[in-house]
Formats: structure tokens, sequence, C-alpha cells
């Protein structure tokens, strides 16, 4: 997007999400007693604006595709709210939620499992259009085709299976089926993680292409940093089933407060050599804890390079340290500020560039 | 590339093909289905049509004619009792051919219903694996006798005695055998739930019954059209057993399971009685296996085509 105007208090936000948590049961023993839960999305609170990409980032295994999900109620949530347009779907039942699903659609991130095998593509974009209207049939085809227009498909394409296309076309086919019911909010899911490089960027066009033409809002999630820095207006950093930093994008790309987005956005490759060279990597250490048996205080403080004695006791609270910008770190609460030549002197980067 | 436009062939677009005919211009294209639906034919139409030309009564009995050879009056030869076996042959073909394609269509339908309600509905899981379970742990032999011995009677008199062992014996072999499909049909069905184009169905709001009938069982299409092929040879086996325990049809009430055990007494002195019902078996359950084989590729896309 080119606007970045909208990016912080639109009117009202479309979505709103709060303290969503979705926990998978653990069953162990010989009786399959529930012995814990993976607790894959942890009390995560956001809300994503008309019109903008919300980038949702993070470190495989953190919770970003199963946070998607739950927003569009493809599963039961544990708990919390989610409304859109005002309206709360976090505790309806699947037969309330059909009549919403035309609202909030979803793309896939593997374009070759998302796509029936045994439907021909005209079948698969029409789909949502036998559930949700009453179309005749030559209308049905017309919309049909129309979608496939808008995805850029070749309309003879209409009899073929989904086998016999390509990567990127077969994504085009998922976005159409998103497309067909006029949704407002659509859920990226890596939808361009599984494409080759080339293709990756004619598909985030055309998303940003439909985004401009028929005013979606997107919550666009990705482990590519780069990518997310180009289609996201705020973006939303991922650890561990929670929310540690919600920003503006170039607020989050220029100066990120969290020492976990500042570790993740060492890792981006630099294009320029000299600066390569001269650049701090923040290499963490160890591995993520288990989503079922998270660590006590913050959910970082295993790996955190600045943690400090309260962040092994007291689970910090998001913080608006900078008009807009979000983290969830005690480095940033007034109460907490290390002190001078505290641990954390050592490896405090550069923050800006 | 993928969004290259294509080659200027901007004809009108066409209206969507009907499937079936691609089905069609597919299973047309498998050399061996098309041998075995053809085969097939040959067999219904000969099982069916038959008598209408070789007219003699599989019952009769001309005792000095017994324990012959082939010739030009009995090509088959004749039995013990100087009946025709071609005659036989015929007449038991009627009663296996649709014994077997009944009790594999109803031990079918049983099976996938369980197997899909198992695999797609959590709920049901546990209850109906476990009546899986109880199904093949019974001892299939004891439970038909007990079975046969208490309804026989009552579907004699409803169903006249032919017709009320032919619905006994349908009945009874399909509630004993649709354990394997229903088993292979939910493992499948436990693997599709979880595809990504199911995910994406719920996103639409399509409801369960709806997301069964057009993504799941398409799919699991492949398992159950072999065990398919395979019931019905297991079928015609089975009801000759049953025949031979003397719990099925009467004793002289031709079906090819009771020929093939009333040959094999004399299966030293006149073996070709027991290769004319035997084959026939196999090659009826050859045929069928073929056209499953094409069948099932047909039905497949991403087999269709190459």
């Amino acid at each position: 997007m080119s606007e970045t105007a909208m990016s912080d208090r639109s009117p009202r936000p479309l979505v709103e999400i709060r303290d969503l948590r979705m926990h998978f049961p653990i069953h162990a023993g010989v009786l399959r007693r529930r012995v814990g839960a993976v607790r894959a999305v942890d009390g995560v609170s956001f809300d994503i604006h008309e019109g903008e990409t919300l980038g949702l980032v993070g470190e495989s295994g953190c919770g970003k595709s199963t946070c998607g999900r739950a927003i569009l109620r493809l599963y039961d949530i544990t708990s919390g709210s989610i409304r859109i347009e005002g309206d709360e779907i976090g505790t309806l039942g699947q037969d309330a939620l059909r009549p919403r699903r035309p609202r909030m659609q979803m793309v896939f991130q593997d374009p070759q499992a998302s796509l029936n095998p045994r439907m021909t593509v005209a079948r698969i974009i029409g789909e949502p259009l036998d559930e949700h209207t009453t179309l005749s049939r030559a209308e049905k085809r017309d919309r049909i085709y129309e979608l496939m227009d808008a995805v850029g498909l070749n309309r003879n394409f209409a009899n073929r299976y989904p086998h016999q296309f390509s990567g990127g076309q077969r994504q085009r086919i998922g976005i159409a089926r998103a497309l067909a019911l006029n949704p407002k909010f659509i859920v990226c899911d890596e939808p361009i993680a599984a494409l080759d490089v080339s293709i990756q960027a004619q598909v985030v066009n055309l998303l940003e292409d439909l985004q401009d033409r028929f005013g979606l809002t997107y919550l666009f999630i990705s482990h590519d940093l780069s990518m997310v820095r180009h289609i996201a207006d705020r973006v939303a950093v991922m650890y561990l089933g929670r929310v540690v930093e919600l920003a503006p994008r170039d607020s989050l790309y220029g100066a990120p407060l969290h020492p976990y987005t500042q570790a993740l956005l060492s890792a981006v490759p630099e294009p320029d050599p000299d600066l390569e060279a001269s650049r701090r990597h923040i290499i963490l250490k160890g591995d993520v804890p288990s989503p079922a048996n998270p660590p006590e205080g913050c959910n970082f403080c295993t790996r955190c390079p600045q943690a400090m004695p309260i962040c092994h006791r007291i689970d910090p609270e998001m913080r608006e340290p900078r008009p807009g910008h979000f983290a969830a770190c005690h480095l940033h609460d007034p109460d907490h500020i290390p002190t001078a030549g505290s641990t954390a002197a050592n490896d405090q980067p550069q923050q800006g560039e | 590339m993928t969004d290259a436009p294509m080659i200027e062939t901007m004809e009108i677009a066409r209206p969507p093909r009907n499937q079936w005919l691609d089905v069609w211009d597919q299973f047309r294209s498998h050399r061996g289905a098309l041998l075995g639906a053809a085969f097939f034919a040959v067999i219904l139409a000969a099982v069916f049509l038959g008598p209408l030309i070789w007219q003699i009564d599989p019952t009769y009995i001309d005792i000095r004619a017994r324990n012959q050879g082939p010739s030009l009056a009995h090509p088959f030869g004749t039995d013990q009792l100087g009946r025709d076996t071609l005659a036989r042959m015929l007449a038991g073909g009627q009663v296996s051919l649709a014994v077997g394609l009944t009790a594999m269509g109803l031990s079918l339908v049983l099976g996938t219903l369980i197997g899909v309600l198992a695999g797609y509905f959590r709920r049901l899981d546990g209850a109906l694996m476990r009546l899986t379970d109880l199904f093949l742990a019974l001892p299939l032999l004891p439970l038909l006798l007990v079975i046969i011995m208490l309804f026989r009677d009552a579907l004699r008199s409803a169903f006249g005695p032919e017709g009320g062992i032919f619905v006994l014996i349908v009945f009874v072999i399909g509630i004993t055998s649709w354990m394997q499909t229903a088993r292979i049909v939910r493992g499948d069905v436990l693997a599709l739930k979880e595809q990504e184009f199911v995910l994406a169905a719920r996103s639409i709001g399509t409801p369960s019954r709806r997301m069964i009938t057009r993504h799941i069982l398409p799919n699991v299409l492949s398992p159950i059209m072999v065990s398919a092929t395979l019931g019905i040879a297991s079928a015609i086996i089975t009801e000759s057993a049953l025949s031979f325990l003397g719990l099925g049809f009467p004793s002289d009430f031709p079906t090819w399971g009771r020929l093939l055990f009333d040959s094999t007494d004399y299966l030293q002195q006149y073996p070709e009685r027991v290769i004319w019902p035997g084959l026939a078996i196999s090659l009826t359950v050859l045929s069928v296996n073929y056209m499953g084989d094409g069948l099932r590729d047909a039905l497949d896309p991403r087999i269709r085509g190459r």
C-alpha cells in the first residue's frame, strides 16, 4: 500500500480482537485424561481498521496461523472476543456463523492442498456462490468468469482441474474463491510462502491491486519480514502465542522496541555489503519454549538478551511507549527502566539505523 | 509464466463441460476396463438371456445320461444325476451374480456410511469404531448359523422359499462384511478432514452434509472402489460356503458356489465339473476388478488425460 496515512487511528476498527485464546487440549494416559493444553494463541488483542493491511509476523510455531483461523472461527475458540463490524462472533455456533461467513474469507498457505483435486476451477470458485446465493446457472457462470478476470486467469481454464495449474495460478484460484462473496475482510495465511520468489511478487501485487479495487481489509500472516514491510500498514509481532509488539510499519521497522523484534529484524539480510558487514546481528540462543508449558513471567525471558529479574516473575503488559506503537516489555515500563550499566547495556543494539 | 496472457485464443468461453463426459472418455481409453466391461456384459447377457435359448430345465434329472463329458447335447457335460451342467451354470449364475452384487452394495453402503460418520464426526468415532471391532471379533460362522436359524422361516413365509433365502443371504453377507470398508474409509476421511480444502469449505460456511458429499466422498472413492470389486468375489464365495453348510439355498437349487462344492466330490474322476463354476467365478471377479480399476482412474482427474 502506498498510503500509510490511514495507518494509525482510522474512524473505527473493522475487526476487534480482545484477549483471544486458543488452547488445544493434550490428552494422555490410558484414560485419555486431559493433562494440559497447548496454548497456541494466548491472549491476543488487536484492532484492524477498515482498508488497512495488518501484517502478522513471527517464527514458525508461534501461533500466527492458528490466530488467523481462530479469528475466522474455523476453530471453537477457548475464550476471548472477536468483533467484526461490531458484531460479536467469538461465541456464536457454526450455524449462526454461516450467514456472517461472506463478510470474512481466507486465502490459504498451500495452494495445492487448499483446492479440492476433484473439482473444476469453475466449481471451486462457484462453491461460495452455491452456498450463499440463489443465482441462476448463467448468472453464476458470469460471476465466475468475472472473478477469473479479476485475478488474471484465462476464462478458458474454467473446466480444468487444480493439478493442471502452476502454484501461482492455483493461488489465484484460491483468491478468486475468497473474493466470490464480496468479503470485507480477508485473512491471508502465508499466501506466498509456498510460491517461487518471482511468483510471490505477482501474487502480492495482485492482492494489493484487489485491495485498492474492492476496498478490502487484510490480515496478512507471514514470516517474510521484507514482504510484510512491502504490503502492511501496521505490523504485529507474535512470539509464543502472544503479540509482543504492534506498531505502524515504519515505526516498527525503523525503531523496534521489543528485544524479540530487534532480533528478528537483525536477521533480515541487508543488500549493501558494507552495511551488512558492519551490522550487528542479534543471535538468539536456545529454542522456543513449548507452548504447552510457557515460562513464568515474560514468554521471551528464556531467550531475551536483555532479561531482568522481574522478567522471570511478572508478565509484562502491553504499553504504548510511543503513540500508536505498542510493546509488551518491562524495558519500556517506567517503573522498571533498567539502570545504566546493568546486564542490558552489553547487548543493547542500536535502535534505528 | 503464470499470468502471461495465453496466445490469442479469446474465443467465446465455452460453458463448463459435463464432467461425466470426461469420465466416459477416460474410461474408454482404459483397455482393461473396456475389456472387463465387455466381458461382464457378456456374462450378464448369457446368464439372464441364455436360458431363453438353452431351454433345458436345470432341475430335469436324466439318470441314464449321468456323468457324461462334454458333447453336442450337453456342451458342459452332465452331473451325477444327469442334469445338464450348462443349464445349471446359467441358472446358478443368475443367483450368484444377484447375491454378489446386492450383498456387495449393501456392505459398501454400510461400510462407507459408518466409515464417513466415524471419521468426520469426532463424537461418533469411538462408538462406531468399537462397533466395528465388535463385528470383526465376532466368530462369523456361528453368527451366520444363528441368524439363519432364527429368521429363515419368518422370511420364507414372507418372500417365498427362494426369495426369503435370497433376502436372508444378502442381508447376512452384507452386515458381516462391511468392517474392512469402514476402517479404510475412516482412515482416509481422518486424513482428508485435515486438508486445507476442507478448511476452506468450512470458511465458506459449507454445512457438514454437503461437506461430506462434495469434498469427502469423491476423494475416498478409490478405496471404496477397490473394496467393492473385491467384495463381489467374497460375497459369491460366502454364499457358496453357506449353501455348502446347508444353510443357504436348497440343495437342488443351483448356484455357482453350490455347483463348485457338489463337484469337489468328483474332483478326481471329472475335474471339468469343478472348472466350469470356478472359471465363471474367477472371470466375473476379474472383469469386475478391471472395471473398478478403470472407473477409479476415470473418476480421478489427476490421472485422467494421461
